[in-house]
């Protein structure tokens, strides 16, 4: 009881200083944010005091399993909900800000134009969904793989509900205008600290339980993930160095000018790909795809020297970014020389990846899981070539500022990060919540090809629509005249815009598809379907071979 | 000679041959004396408990 009073005393304090920042608040940015706050403690001071449980209650109402476990999964299917849940909103907010681009009356002024809606997109998917993929698997494959319980399971729980404070504080910030402009960290600097916190107690948690494994060797899996965990915090911190106007207001500076700015900024942005999206999600790679396929991973060896590769090249390939720009000129051929020599070892993983199912490549017709990470392992290997490709000087200067670019990203983001995570959540979801198998096979085929088709219109628009652009800039006419106003390539690029979002909608279909089974699933319902794939039997055929006369 | 110098002699010289040492040796790693069997063993190892840990 006096703890529960203490705690209650501790949330009441927490609402009066939220308060107080809400009335001192510099600008309404600040100030919605510090009513959020008060919000939260002002809830969680409810909840104590009731001495009411709400995680026995909520995770009743999303049936998980109770009684005594071999590992700790709760915050686990707490972060598949939430993967599950930020996939549909980042994929929708990807939808309408490709709507808008096609039909700009739909920017609903201001909260809702394109350049608010557009981080609120990238940070959804990144952050939110692939973040709360990378939580929830890797919490589910150290425990797995060290053959021990998660370290401070209160800890873990406190990660997994901050980061989902910091998803909101962020997703209202963009919406309000609170913004410090740079692309992938627009938070601002309370948002940065707060997500430090959580970093760290992230760190704390992982190692933890790495430190208690009871299996002597370090699975690869973790390797990726512990490079993921420990440079994401690098880079964010160095990245936010910032300076607060006020105490109480969301404004701040950089510590960085000018082209420093903008090179520790692309440093940043390019490993937050290269650790958040690549490391992170090759460690579910070294994982998922053997589980799911029940064979080794195809080279042990190659997955440790493309693992050293990656963490040793991709620091520098930042400034390809900058091309062009005023980075001293032999900073951008670094960039551009780290990037090509990424190719390789990208492609370490990818051939590792789909090596492992070498003498089980009949699952690719069977298992739609296993065609899922197929496809997510070739579209890896695809973005990864197009990357360096596009780093090169000489096709930047065509592909740079153009859609060519958007189609890379989503190549990747779509095809590799996005199929992936969908694998993984058709792995774990009948796991996690004790079911035999998920709800609907049928519907796994169904989300494959809707996704597929997807990303084929996305890409292969973007391509037409960049390559056209990037020509229409360039060209001149005999007396050294540029061709085309800009408002002629916007015509130009219509149709192809028109393309991209339809694109988009297969994919949110597709996404859907995985809700409604999950949802399913989660419900304890299995759905009576024909098998996906069976060799109808034929007395007719099945006899020897007639003997042929030789001719 | 300026800060700026000083870091980047050493960066052009021996924190470069550093790098490059500690790269090379962490890539030949796996191939010491007697990893061959770690290794089949550290891959194997995620494929024994099959039953996920229900």
């Amino acid at each position: 009881m006096e703890s529960v009073v203490g705690r209650s005393g501790l949330w009441f304090v927490l609402i009066i200083l939220a308060l107080a920042a809400y009335v001192g608040a510099q600008d309404p940015g600040f100030a919605a944010h510090a009513l959020i706050i008060a919000i939260v403690a002002f809830g969680l001071m409810i909840t104590t005091l009731a001495k009411y449980d709400p995680m026995a209650k909520a995770q009743s109402i999303f049936r998980m399993p109770e009684g005594p476990s071999r590992y700790y999964d709760d915050v686990i299917r707490w972060g598949v909900i939430a993967t599950v849940f930020w996939g549909m909103a980042g994929l929708l907010a990807g939808l309408v800000i490709a709507l808008q681009l096609v039909f700009p009356e739909l920017n609903v002024e201001p909260w809702l134009n394109f350049g608010r809606l557009r981080p609120l997109h990238t940070s959804a998917v990144i952050f939110a969904f692939g973040g709360n993929a990378l939580l929830a698997t890797s919490f589910y494959v150290v425990q797995r793989t060290c053959r021990t319980t998660l370290a401070f399971p209160g800890l873990a729980r406190f990660v997994f509900w901050g980061y989902q404070l910091f998803i909101v504080l962020a997703a209202t910030g963009y919406l309000l205008g609170v913004t410090q402009s740079k692309e992938y960290a627009e938070p601002e600097w309370y948002v940065d600290l707060w997500l430090t916190i959580v970093w760290v107690a992230y760190f704390v948690v992982f190692v933890g339980t790495i430190v208690r494994r009871k299996e002597p060797h370090i699975y690869v899996a973790n390797w990726f993930y512990l490079a993921f965990i420990i440079t994401i915090a690098m880079l964010h911190i160095v990245n936010n160095l910032s300076m607060p106007v006020s105490l109480l207001g969301s404004r701040s500076y950089s510590v960085f000018a000018g082209v420093q700015d903008a090179l520790t900024q692309w440093w940043y942005g390019h490993n937050a790909v290269g650790f958040f999206l690549t490391a992170g999600f090759l460690a579910m790679m070294y994982y998922f795809v053997p589980k799911q396929a029940n064979r080794p991973v195809y080279s042990y060896r190659l997955s440790i020297i493309h693992f050293w590769s990656l963490i040793f090249l991709y620091i520098w390939a930042g400034p390809h970014h900058l091309h062009y720009t005023a980075l001293p000129d032999w900073a951008q051929t670094l960039g551009m020389v780290f990037s090509i020599m990424l190719w390789m070892p990208s492609w370490g993983g990818m051939i590792n990846g789909l090596m492992t199912l070498n003498g089980a490549w009949d699952k690719v017709r069977t298992d739609p899981v296993i065609r899922m990470m197929v496809l997510s392992l070739a579209f890896y290997g695809m973005s990864t070539f197009e990357g360096p490709m596009m780093s090169i000087k000489a096709v930047n200067s065509l592909s740079h500022y153009t859609d060519w670019t958007i189609g890379h990203v989503h190549s990747g983001a779509l095809g590799w990060n996005g199929m992936i995570t969908f694998a993984c959540i058709y792995f774990l979801v009948p796991r996690l919540w004790k079911r035999e198998r998920m709800y609907s096979l049928r519907m796994i085929n169904w989300h494959f090809w809707l996704a597929t088709l997807g990303i084929v219109f996305y890409a292969a628009s973007m391509w037409v629509a960049g390559i056209t652009q990037g020509l229409m800039w360039r060209e001149y006419d005999a007396n050294g005249y540029l061709v085309n106003s800009f408002i002629d390539t916007v015509t130009a690029l219509k149709p192809m815009y028109m393309m991209r979002a339809f694109g988009g909608l297969l994919y949110l279909a597709g996404a859907a598809v995985l809700t409604f089974n999950v949802w399913m699933t989660i419900a304890g319902r299995l759905r009576e379907e024909a098998p996906l794939y069976q060799a109808a039997y034929d007395a007719e055929a099945d006899r020897p071979l007639a003997p042929q006369p030789a001719e | 000679m300026t800060d700026y110098e000083t870091l980047r002699q050493f960066a052009d010289s021996y924190g470069l041959l550093a790098m490059a040492i500690i790269f090379v040796s962490l890539c030949l790693w796996p191939f010491r004396p007697g990893a061959r069997d770690k290794n089949h063993y550290a891959a194997q190892s995620i494929l024994e408990d099959n039953d996920d840990g229900e």
